[in-house]
Order: C-alpha cells, then sequence, then structure tokens
C-alpha cells in the first residue's frame, strides 16, 4: 500500500545541511531515520508532512563512541549495532537488554535508539535504561546546540520537548558500575509493544535505580521505590513491602492489551524477579 | 519522479519512483520480484522481508527511493544457483503449507546463519519472532532450519 500523503525526499549530506532544510522548511518535515515508526503512521494518516529528511546519509551520525566516563550514541545508531556491540553489553546491560526485547531482528535492523524516543510512546523499551542512567539528548538547531536531560525529554505521550527546528545529534550516557536487567511484559516474542516494562539498577553501595515504561503516560524513575530500598541489603520479606509500594507509582490504564489490574499485578512480579535477578548478578560478578 | 538505481540479486537495476513509494510495491509491481509478500503491511508479520546491505528489512516500511545505491536481496537472489541448504531441507521436511511466509523465513535464516553458522534452537526461535506463520504451528520450520545448520550437516 502506497502512502497516500504526497512528500518532497530530502537526503542531506551533513549535520549543517540538515540544520538547513529544518529552519527552511519551518515544521513541514519530519526527520526519518529507521522509519519504523513514520512509515506506518505515513501510512495509516497519523502523521501528514510535507517534507521527509532522511537522515541516513549522515555519517557522522552512525557511530558509538566511548570514553572514560560515558558512552555516546548517534541518531543513526540502530538496535542492532547496540545489540552487536560487546562494550555496550558491558558497560550498559540495562540498555543492551532492553534492546533485544525491541520488537523483532528485521525491525531492529532498521529502527534507532534516538527514534524510539522520538516517538515517545509510552511503551517505549529503552526509556527505562536512559532514565536509570541519567542519560542526556544532544540536539541542534541552526541557532545552537542543547542539551537536555533524559528527564526532561517526554511532556506527554507521544510528545518530547524537542522543537521542530531541532535535529537530535545523539545520546550521551554516564557510565556507572552496576549490575541490572530490564524486564518486559509483551504478548509474544516479537510483539513491539511492550504491556509493562521495568528497567532495575543496583550497585555495590545498595543503590537502587527503577524506572518503568507502558504503565504511565509517560515513562519515569520510581524514586519512592529507590529512596525506600536505599541502603537495604535486599531480603524476601524487604521485597514484598517494597512491591507494596508500585501502585503508588505507576498510572496505568486499561486498554485492549491489558486491564490496568493485570498490569500493577505484573510489574509487582516483574520488579522483584527484576531485582532478585540483578543481585544475582552483582553478587556473581557478571554483567 | 526520481530515477534510483540499486543492486537487485547481483543485478544493477533502475526504476523511476516517487517518494511516496514503497519499496515492497515498487520491488513486486515494477520490477516482477514477487517473493517479498504483503501481510500486514505495517512491519508486524515479516512475510516482506528482503535483506538490505546484508540485514533483513520489512520491505513494507522502506521507502523505495531510500534505497538508490544500495544492494538488496530477495529469494529470488538467494536461489539463483539453486536452492540453498536451508531451501532444501524445507522441502524434504514439508516445512510449509501454503507458504506465504516462506519467502520471509528464508530471508531472516539466510541473515541468522551468516552471522551464525551453527545456531540453538533458542537463536534460531529469536532470529524469526518477527516471522508469523498461519499455518504449520512453526515447527515443521524449526526444525528445518535446526537439521540444515546442525554442526557437521552434510548435503
Ligand atoms: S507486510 Fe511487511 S511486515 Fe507484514
Ligand atoms: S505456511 Fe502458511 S503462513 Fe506459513
Amino acid at each position: 500500500m502506497a502512502i497516500i500523503n504526497d512528500f518532497e525526499y530530502h537526503k542531506p549530506k551533513d549535520i549543517y545541511e540538515t540544520l538547513l532544510l529544518l529552519s527552511e522548511l519551518n515544521g513541514k518535515a519530519k526527520i526519518l531515520a529507521g522509519g519504523t515508526d513514520l512509515i506506518v503512521n505515513l501510512k495509516e494518516e497519523i502523521v501528514k508532512t510535507e517534507n521527509v529528511i532522511d537522515i541516513k546519509g549522515i555519517t557522522e551520525l552512525n557511530k558509538i563512541e566511548l570514553s572514560e566516563d560515558n558512552i555516546f550514541i548517534g541518531a543513526g545508531v540502530t538496535f542492532t549495532d547496540i545489540i552487536e556491540s560487546q562494550k555496550l553489553k558491558e558497560k550498559l546491560p540495562i540498555l543492551w537488554k532492553a534492546s533485544m526485547t525491541v520488537a523483532s531482528v528485521g525491525i531492529r535492523n532498521r529502527a534507532t535508539l534516538v527514534g524510539n524516543i522520538c516517538s515517545a510512546v509510552p511503551s517505549l523499551d529503552s526509556a527505562p535504561a536512559l532514565l536509570i542512567y541519567d542519560s542526556e539528548i544532544l540536539v541542534q538547531s541552526k541557532t545552537g546546540k542543547r542539551t537536555i536531560s533524559i528527564h526532561d525529554w517526554f511532556t506527554g505521550p507521544k510528545k518530547t520537548i524537542l522543537t521542530p527546528d531541532e535535529l537530535v545529534l545523539g545520546i550521551k550516557i554516564p557510565i556507572f558500575q552496576h549490575a541490572g536487567v530490564y524486564e518486559k511484559l509483551g504478548r509474544y516474542k516479537g510483539e513491539d509493544l511492550a504491556q509493562a516494562g521495568i528497567g532495575i539498577f543496583v550497585d555495590t553501595n545498595r543503590n537502587y535505580r527503577f524506572a518503568y515504561c507502558a504503565v504511565g503516560p509517560i515513562p519515569k524513575r520510581m524514586e519512592k521505590l529507590e529512596e525506600f530500598l536505599r541502603g537495604k541489603e535486599i531480603s524476601d520479606k524487604l521485597l514484598e513491602e517494597a512491591a507494596e509500594l508500585i501502585p503508588s507509582e505507576i498510572s496505568p490504564i486499561s486498554d485492549i492489551r491489558s486491564s490496568k489490574e493485570y498490569r500493577i499485578h505484573m510489574m509487582k512480579i516483574m520488579f522483584k524477579r527484576g531485582l532478585q535477578k540483578s543481585v544475582a548478578i552483582l553478587k556473581g560478578g557478571r554483567s | 519522479m526520481k530515477k534510483i538505481t540499486f543492486k537487485l540479486n547481483g543485478e544493477l537495476r533502475s526504476v523511476y519512483v516517487e517518494p511516496e513509494e514503497i519499496l515492497l510495491d515498487v520491488l513486486r509491481e515494477k520490477l516482477g520480484v514477487k517473493s517479498p509478500k504483503c501481510g500486514c503491511d505495517r512491519g508486524d508479520c515479516g512475510a516482506c522481508a528482503v535483506l538490505l546491505n546484508g540485514r533483513s528489512v520489512r520491505s513494507c516500511l522502506v521507502l523505495a527511493i531510500e534505497t538508490d545505491g544500495q544492494e538488496i536481496i530477495t529469494v529470488e537472489g538467494i536461489s539463483k544457483d539453486g536452492l540453498s541448504k536451508v531451501q532444501n531441507t524445507m522441502l524434504d521436511k514439508n516445512a510449509f503449507q501454503c507458504g506465504f511466509c516462506a519467502p520471509g523465513m528464508i530471508i531472516s535464516t539466510t541473515e541468522l546463519i551468516e552471522k551464525n553458522p551453527h545456531p540453538n534452537l533458542e537463536e534460531i526461535k529469536e532470529a524469526l519472532s518477527g516471522n508469523l506463520c498461519r499455518c504449520t504451528g512453526y515447527l515443521p520450520i524449526l526444525e528445518s532450519v535446526q537439521e540444515a545448520t546442525e554442526e557437521g550437516h552434510h548435503e
């Protein structure tokens, strides 16, 4: 099925050309990276646009850069690129594991991490990891660059703080010593949308971090839970007590995919399971 | 209309496309390459899979114009010089019923074997998890891939 809406296709060679286009087209353009969301939305007329700007020709956006204390993931980096990076598996295990759960190989080969946060659907698998790592998003427009904390990024379902003249260059992720997992509830493997998702982080100082997706209008850190567990050794009793805080941290809805009650129930189970797993990984010295 | 040129199953092909034309439609309707199928038209079923620069992609989610200068391989290309080992095993084991999902399954399997010649069952399932089959219940497909990729397997 073709796309009904006619548009012009642009393929800039570098960042500068892209920024000029964005400013010239003045909001009448959509950025195309992997296209796994945009093309569906254009076909189904959820999105209409006069211009599509394909950024896959910009090689500077395709890099993963490692430095001493952070990792930069460019806007052209796909989930498959992330999965194939041994360094990311080691340093950012929560993001790496979340990437493995994104839809299926054929989607991961095209879909980008940055595209995922720009689509900003409430179920995005990459968000819990990015929130846990206190990531920063680097954006640029014709008038300059700015850095946006991931905690300020999501402003509503499918909404972000990005302005139409801005291009996301990539995401800067600080490196912490830790162990962690991403737990996801889906209908079947290869299904793209989480019904509930939770990222879990533990370190040797008994700091705990949690963040969810799909059980609230925007993905968020779970601060009450973090505060409650800080410095404590995990026991079965403590896990049960902590799980009781979950309903106050999340605000799931009932929809065609599952009911609110089921989502709350499963979040408690995924929290307990995931935290036990993470502690075991930390103690086992594996990441 | 813009003229694009790409390598399709080893041959350079040129075709005129509008920016909003989808790769799947261009392959099937303009270039006569019929192995990729349209199942869901929204990236969920894998029936339209092709290899783009060696990686499997859903051709229903790619603009034809994006592939200018790139390389595409479909099942026609994979079986150009005879069926591949995995295709032969699928035939022997009667892996399909209606066969609609077969091209996508073959594309995903080909990509998997390229990266990992002897995958275990979990890895096979993961690689094929984005390909839906409405007939077989998957078992004969998985068994075929397992058999064709077993260590020490001979044709
Ligand atoms: S037709 Fe492309 S994934 Fe179903
Ligand atoms: S054999 Fe009919 S869909 Fe798979």
